[in-house]
C-alpha cells in the first residue's frame, strides 16, 4: 500500500490513516478494509448500528425477554409485581389449560393440510403454466390474487362464502333454512376445516409462484434429452424436473411450516379462535387483548411456539449460511 | 415442451393440440373457481341489502349498484383509515429500505468477522412468528413514553411504534436479500473506488446503492403490499379506533354493520382495492422480490 492511498484518503478525511492492521488477523483483505479511514469506520459503524440496534432491541430482546417472563407472573403493572415462579406457567399449561393441546393439534393439522393439499396444486399448476401456454398471465393472475390480499379482507370475503342463512354454500346446497343450518364458522367440528379451505386458498397461489420460479431455473437441455430418450412427460417430471427443484422445495418446505406457525389474521377475523379453531398465535394474543393480562401465562405460550420455530429456523439458516460461506 | 428447436415445435404442433385444448379447459375453469369468492363478494357488494333478505342471495338481481361501496366508503370514513394506513406504510417502506441496505452494503462489500454472525441475527429475526415477541413488546411501547412527539405520548397506541416495528421487523428479510444482491456486484467496482479515495458513505451513496434498484423496486412492492396488508401488529398495538390502519379498521366496519353483509363485502373489496393496484402495475417487481429471497436458499 503506497503513501499516495493515505494520502489522498487523509486528505479526504482529515484523519490519518492507522497503520497496518491489527496482527491477529491474516485474512486476504476484501473490499480494501486497509484504505478506510477513521471516518470510514466512524460510518460504517453507524450504517451497521443504527439498524442492528432497532432490530435486536424490538425483535430479539423482546423474544429473550418473552422467555424470561414465561417463568414469572406478572399482571403487567409495576415492575415490583414481577415474581419468579418457575415452571409453574408451563406445568398448567400442559395440564390444565384445555385449548393448549387442541391449539398445538390444529398448529400441527394447518401445516400438515397446507403442505398435503395446497402445496402440490401450487406445483402442478407451475408445472402447466411453464408449458409457454396463451394465456398463462391471465391465469397466474386469477391464482395468485388471493396472494395479494390482507388476510383479514380474505376472511371478511369468505364469510360471505360460509354464513349459516345467508352464505354461497348453504344458499346453494339449500342448507339455509332455520333448523338445517350447517354452520361453517360456529361448529366445532368443521370449521377448522373451513378456516384450512380459506388459507389454501392463499397458500396454493403463493407456491405457485415459488415453484415457477424453480422451474424458470430448469436447465431446458435437460428437457430436450430427457424427451429425446422417450421419456414422457410424467416420467421426465418426476426423473429430471422434480430432483432439480431441491432448492425450491427447501424453501417451500420452510415457508409452509413458517405460516402454519403464524397462522393467526384469519381465525382471528373467523371468529377470534372459538372453539374448534384454537391456534398457539391466538391464545399468546389473548392474553394480550383480552381481558385477563396473564403475562407470565402468555409469554409460556410464546415460548412454546419460538421453540417449535427454532426446530426449523436453526436447521434452514446453518444449511442456508453454510452454502453461502462456501460461495 | 420449451425447446426452440423446430422439432420441439414441430412435435407440439402435431400431437399434443387435443391436450392443449384439455389444459386449457382445466385451467380456465381452475381459475374461475379460483376467483370465485372474489366474484361472490363482488355480486353481494352490488346489491342492496333490502333486495338480497327478501330474494335471497342466490337470485338474480333486480338492480346493481355501486351504493354500497359509496356508502361504505362515506359512512365509515373510510379515506381517514386511508390516509393513516399511508402515514404508517410510506416511512416504513422507506426506513426499511434505507436501513437494510446499509446493513447489507457493511456485510457484503467488507469482510469483517461479525458479518455472518449479524447477517443471521437479521435473518432468523424475520423467521420468527410475531406472536413469539408481542408480549414484552406490547408491556415496552406502554413504558415508552413520548409525550408532545405522540398523539397518545406513549409509543403504545401510535402511527410511529407501527413504523418502528414494522421496520425493525422487515428489515430482517431486507438484509438477507440485498446483501445476497450486493455480494454479486463486483468487488473492483468498490474497491476501484476506494483507491480513489472515495468514502465509504459514498461507495454506498454513489455507486452500491443505484446498482440495487432493481432489487429495491422489488422489495418496496412486497413490503408496500406486506405493510399495508398488515393485521396483527395493528390489532395489538393500536387501541384508539381513529388511529387504525385500515385492515383493523375494517373489522370495526364490520362490527358496526354486521347485519349488512353487503356493506361489509363493499368495504372489504374497497380495501382491497390498492394492494390489487399495486399488484397490476407493478407485478413483474412483487414476483420477483417474492422469489428473489426464495432462490438464494
Amino acid at each position: 500500500m503506497s503513501t499516495d492511498i493515505n494520502a489522498k484518503s487523509s486528505e479526504a478525511a482529515a484523519v490519518p490513516l492507522p497503520s497496518g492492521r491489527p496482527p491477529e488477523n491474516k485474512r486476504v483483505p476484501q473490499g480494501h478494509r486497509r484504505l478506510l479511514t477513521r471516518r470510514d469506520r466512524v460510518t460504517l459503524a453507524f450504517m451497521a448500528g443504527v439498524p442492528t440496534v432497532l432490530h435486536v432491541a424490538l425483535v430479539w430482546f423482546t423474544a429473550l425477554a418473552s422467555i424470561a417472563l414465561a417463568f414469572t407472573t406478572w399482571d403487567g403493572i409495576g415492575f415490583d409485581s414481577i415474581k419468579w415462579v418457575g415452571l409453574d406457567n408451563f406445568k398448567e399449561l400442559f395440564s390444565t389449560n384445555p385449548q393448549f393441546w387442541p391449539a398445538v393439534e390444529h398448529n400441527i393439522v394447518w401445516f400438515v393440510v397446507l403442505i398435503l393439499i395446497p402445496t402440490p396444486l401450487g406445483l402442478f399448476l407451475a408445472v402447466q403454466l411453464d408449458k409457454k401456454i396463451r394465456f398463462s398471465r391471465v391465469y397466474q393472475t386469477a391464482f395468485f390474487l388471493p396472494v395479494v390480499m390482507s388476510l383479514a379482507v380474505i376472511g371478511f370475503v369468505w364469510q360471505l362464502v360460509y354464513n349459516p342463512d345467508t352464505g354461497l354454500i348453504n344458499s346453494v346446497i339449500g342448507a339455509n333454512k332455520p333448523g338445517h343450518y350447517i354452520d361453517w364458522i360456529g361448529d366445532p367440528d368443521l370449521n377448522l376445516w373451513a378456516v384450512l379451505v380459506a388459507a389454501s386458498w392463499r397458500h396454493a397461489g403463493y407456491m405457485m409462484i415459488l415453484y415457477l420460479a424453480g422451474l424458470k431455473g430448469v436447465d431446458p437441455s435437460l428437457r430436450e434429452a430427457s424427451s429425446l430418450d422417450g421419456a414422457n412427460e410424467w416420467q421426465t417430471f418426476k426423473n429430471v424436473i422434480f430432483p432439480t427443484l431441491r432448492p425450491t422445495n427447501t424453501i417451500v418446505l420452510v415457508v409452509t411450516i413458517i405460516e402454519a406457525l403464524r397462522a393467526f389474521d384469519l381465525v382471528w377475523v373467523f371468529n377470534g379462535g372459538a372453539q374448534g379453531t384454537e391456534l398457539l398465535s391466538i391464545l399468546v394474543t389473548d392474553n394480550i387483548v383480552g381481558e385477563s393480562s396473564r403475562i407470565g401465562y402468555g409469554s409460556a405460550i410464546a415460548v412454546v411456539l419460538l421453540l417449535i420455530s427454532l426446530v426449523v429456523i436453526i436447521p434452514y439458516l446453518v444449511s442456508t449460511f453454510r452454502k453461502e460461506r462456501q460461495a | 415442451m420449451s425447446t426452440t428447436a423446430a422439432t420441439g415445435a414441430l412435435k407440439e404442433r402435431t400431437s399434443v393440440r387435443p391436450a392443449r385444448i384439455l389444459l386449457h379447459v382445466f385451467l380456465a375453469g381452475t381459475a374461475l373457481a379460483w376467483l370465485a369468492p372474489m366474484l361472490w363478494a363482488l355480486y353481494a357488494a352490488l346489491r342492496p341489502y333490502g333486495e338480497t333478505s327478501t330474494k335471497g342471495y342466490v337470485s338474480w338481481p333486480d338492480r346493481l349498484s355501486l351504493d354500497n361501496f359509496t356508502n361504505a366508503f362515506t359512512q365509515s370514513d373510510m379515506t381517514h383509515y386511508f390516509v393513516n394506513t399511508l402515514v404508517i406504510a410510506v416511512p416504513a417502506v422507506l426506513l426499511t429500505l434505507f436501513l437494510s441496505s446499509m446493513v447489507a452494503f457493511y456485510v457484503s462489500r467488507f469482510d469483517f468477522r461479525v458479518n455472518l454472525a449479524l447477517l443471521l441475527v437479521f435473518t432468523a429475526g424475520n423467521l420468527l412468528p410475531q406472536q413469539v415477541i408481542i408480549t414484552p413488546l406490547y408491556r415496552m411501547y406502554l413504558l415508552i413514553d413520548l409525550p408532545g412527539i405522540t398523539m397518545s405520548g406513549k409509543l403504545y397506541d401510535s402511527a410511529l411504534g407501527l413504523v418502528l416495528i414494522h421496520v425493525a421487523f422487515q428489515s430482517g428479510f431486507c438484509a438477507f436479500v440485498l446483501a445476497n444482491y450486493m455480494r454479486s456486484l463486483p468487488h473492483e467496482l468498490t474497491e476501484a473506488a476506494l483507491v480513489d479515495g472515495a468514502s465509504v458513505w459514498r461507495l454506498y451513496w454513489q455507486i452500491v446503492l443505484p446498482l440495487c434498484r432493481p432489487a429495491m423496486a422489488a422489495l418496496a412492492t412486497l413490503l408496500s403490499i406486506w405493510i399495508y396488508n398488515d393485521f396483527f401488529w395493528a390489532l395489538v398495538l393500536i387501541s384508539t379506533g381513529e388511529n387504525m390502519p385500515i385492515t383493523s379498521a375494517l373489522n370495526n366496519l364490520s362490527g358496526q354493520y354486521f347485519t349488512d353483509p353487503n356493506l361489509v363485502a363493499a368495504g372489504a373489496l374497497l380495501t382491497a382495492i390498492p394492494t390489487l393496484i399495486v399488484y397490476f402495475l407493478l407485478q413483474r417487481q412483487f414476483v420477483s422480490g417474492l422469489t428473489l429471497g426464495a432462490n438464494k436458499g
